[in-house]
């Protein structure tokens, strides 16, 4: 008897599937990323892999051997050729592809930017994806840092080069959150230094400022080399417990840290959402379920409503996902 | 050990003395590189069709073409160069420098005759500095292009910086203008193969330079001129990078200082599959012609079919290693 219900299920969950894998016609997608060989990417797919099991969407991940400014363009035609319904692509030039994705519109496919616009050219694509809204990373940052070191003491900002764009935004944001927030008041930013996005330049200022300020309780390093870097040096006096570093960091980098304690946590945004949130808008949009306007409200499954903002951008999580010792192995990029 | 046969060797060697007795006349038509090329070629697009029903379209495969008919164009004029027994890996930073040039002009809203004339002059005068260098200082082309190779790649990044420089809308689109039923890049560059071709296989011109890369110290104890003849070369190649960077932005609507990265590989490997002879005095246009095809259909035949980057690249050099052994094999056994 047992065995016929288990025969049974399985004969329908059999059933499920092949209804699923009958509903895979329903669009093509393809995903172009900068070039191949990027951890980071594989995570993005892994995002559009399963939407499309769910959604039932045919999905491809292709991309050119260097990042440089054209390489993508030869990739762009042959997926027009090929009549896929929608093109996702992390550009790799503001505007090298404009006459290719425009050729690609034309022909009635949806050209999606995910993880990286054509700041500039908006008008030759259809929307775009960022995972997170960037003005909530400094405030999260700073709040994070507070959390770890009991909202007291020194603490110092490690970046990557004075000129990187995001990072000013950040640390200008957080120097904003600790003056204004009264919660804050008893953290003091002592200094900025910046390790250049380089390993050992990072590593040199990190000692630096170990030396320089005796007082620091903890440092944030928004930058994912620069973090890495922190650790390694708090790690190797053996000063974790004293000396708090935190920041933007990959899980897959972070991993032994935060398994060996030298890292409580650190924070990022999900890939993985990116790919996801953009195979249901694509879905929503070719069916006709969603009006790609500005202020149209939508729902995604596990990332609840979703909102186009100026320009069609989407972003898939409001607040920066928080890495710890209880979620961190579920990340692998 | 019967008398008969060395009698018979001797009057055969006796009146066949002077002279290998010579080829017959379908060796020499068919046992050449260009064959192999050819081969290839059909079998690529065989292949193609086969990795991908998308992929026999002809429209598609001529549209594709003025993906890297820039860097073919290009290809032509250094196979040119490399029959004279010189090498030049500056072009593809040239063309990226010119370029650079021209759409600033562009920028500045000037008459289109001082545009033209900056980014043909810029070329003119990339070509001149090689020429100095080579023919006046007597340096190794190799080291030399491989220095002005950095430096106008370098020169086009100051003047161009990260930003890319956008065209107007007017300039952008050559590769849609349809002439004969050909997009215009495609065109541009069988005219010049047709009329390369012609200068290297018709006239007094083109035999000179197949006998300065044969042996130069011969061809200046026969009178030609060898050095006014690379100069000239070297000169065409820096006017060619510019017009081929001409057209590239109308390709892609704006330049960056990166354009065309890496395209001096992309040019010599065309050059080399079309069976020129690296050491110079060996080749034909039409080789580089038919190279051209060839990499064009493998690559958009490959990635038509979704095939990886990785997949590719090894496809690539497998062939020109066996383009390699091939031409130095055929040329072994056809007497220089």
């Amino acid at each position: 008897m047992l065995k016929k219900t288990v025969l049974a299920g399985l004969a329908l969950g059999f059933g499920l599937m092949a209804s699923a894998a009958m509903a895979a016609s329903n669009f093509k997608v393809v995903y172009i990323g900068k070039n191949t060989g990027n951890p980071y990417f594989d995570s993005i797919t892994g995002g559009f892999v399963d939407a499309c099991k769910k959604i039932g969407c045919e999905f491809e991940f292709v991309a050119p051997a260097t990042a440089e400014a054209t390489s993508q363009i030869p990739f762009i035609e042959a997926q027009i050729q090929r009549g896929v319904n929608v093109i996702a692509i992390a550009p790799n030039s503001p505007d090298a592809m404009n006459q290719v994705l425009d050729k690609a519109r034309a022909k009635g496919i949806l050209v999606l930017t995910v993880n990286g616009d054509i700041v500039g050219s908006e008008g030759h694509r259809d929307a775009n994806i960022l995972p997170v809204d960037f003005t909530k990373t400094g405030p999260n940052q700073v709040e994070l840092m507070g959390s770890m070191i009991g909202y007291k003491g020194e603490i110092a900002i490690l970046s990557a080069t004075t000129e990187a764009p995001d990072q000013n935004t950040w640390i200008a944001a957080m120097k904003k959150t600790l003056a204004e927030n009264p919660k804050y008041k008893d953290m003091k930013l002592v200094a900025t230094v910046y390790g250049d996005d380089q390993p050992e330049k990072s590593t040199t200022e990190m000692e630096a400022l170990l030396s320089n300020y005796p007082n620091l309780v903890g440092v944030i390093a928004p930058t994912t080399v620069g973090i890495a870097a922190g650790a390694q040096v708090v790690k190797s006096r053996g000063i974790a417990n004293k000396v708090h570093v935190t920041g933007l960091g990959l899980p897959s980098e972070m991993r032994d840290f935060v398994k060996d304690g030298t890292v409580s946590a650190f924070q990022l945004w999900s890939p993985y959402n990116e790919g996801w949130l953009a195979a249901y808008f694509a879905d929503g949009v070719l069916n006709g379920k969603i009006k790609n306007t500005v202020g149209t409200k939508f729902d995604v499954p596990s990332l609840g409503s979703i909102t186009i903002l100026e320009k069609n951008v989407m972003n898939t999580q409001a607040e920066l996902t928080t890495f710890d010792k209880a979620n961190i192995d579920k990340f692998n990029f | 050990m019967s008398e008969a046969p060395v009698g018979l060797n001797s009057t055969v060697s006796a009146t066949h003395r002077d002279a290998a007795p010579p080829r017959p006349l379908w060796q020499v038509i068919f046992v050449r590189p260009e064959t192999l090329t050819f081969v290839l070629l059909v079998l690529a697009i065989f292949a193609g069709g086969q990795l991908s029903p998308y992929f026999l379209d002809i429209r598609y495969i001529l549209d594709s073409f003025t993906l890297t008919a820039e860097l073919s164009l290009l290809a032509l004029i250094l196979t040119l160069v490399i029959i004279a027994g010189e090498i030049d890996l500056s072009p593809a930073s040239a063309m990226a420098l010119s370029a650079c040039l021209f759409a600033y002009a562009m920028s500045f809203d000037w008459p289109m005759w001082i545009c033209v004339s900056i980014g043909i002059g810029s070329g003119l005068i990339m070509g001149a500095i090689n020429s100095a260098l080579i023919i006046g200082l007597q340096l190794p082309s190799i080291i030399v292009t491989i220095g002005t190779l950095t430096l106008y790649r370098g020169l086009a990044q100051v003047i161009a910086g990260d930003k890319s420089i956008r065209v107007p809308e007017w300039y952008i689109g050559i590769d849609k203008v349809q002439v004969l039923g050909l997009p215009a890049p495609d065109l541009i560059f069988i005219l010049a193969a047709i009329a390369l071709a012609f200068l290297l296989g018709m006239t007094v011109w083109g035999r000179q330079i197949y006998q300065t890369g044969t042996n130069e110290t011969a061809a200046i104890y026969a009178g030609i001129r060898t050095r006014r003849i690379k100069a000239v070369l070297f000169l065409a190649t820096g006017v060619t990078a510019s017009i081929a960077g001409m057209i590239f932005i109308s390709r892609l609507g704006s330049v960056r200082y990166d354009l065309g990265l890496g395209g001096e590989l992309q040019m010599v490997l065309m050059a080399m599959l079309g069976g020129t002879y690296i050491f110079g005095g060996r080749g034909t246009i039409l080789g580089t012609f038919l190279a051209a095809l060839l990499l064009s259909v493998i690559s958009t035949g490959m990635t038509t079919a979704n095939l990886l980057p990785a997949t590719q690249l090894c496809v690539l050099g497998v062939l020109l290693v066996l383009s390699i052994i091939a031409t130095n094999f055929i040329y072994s056994r056809t007497q220089r």
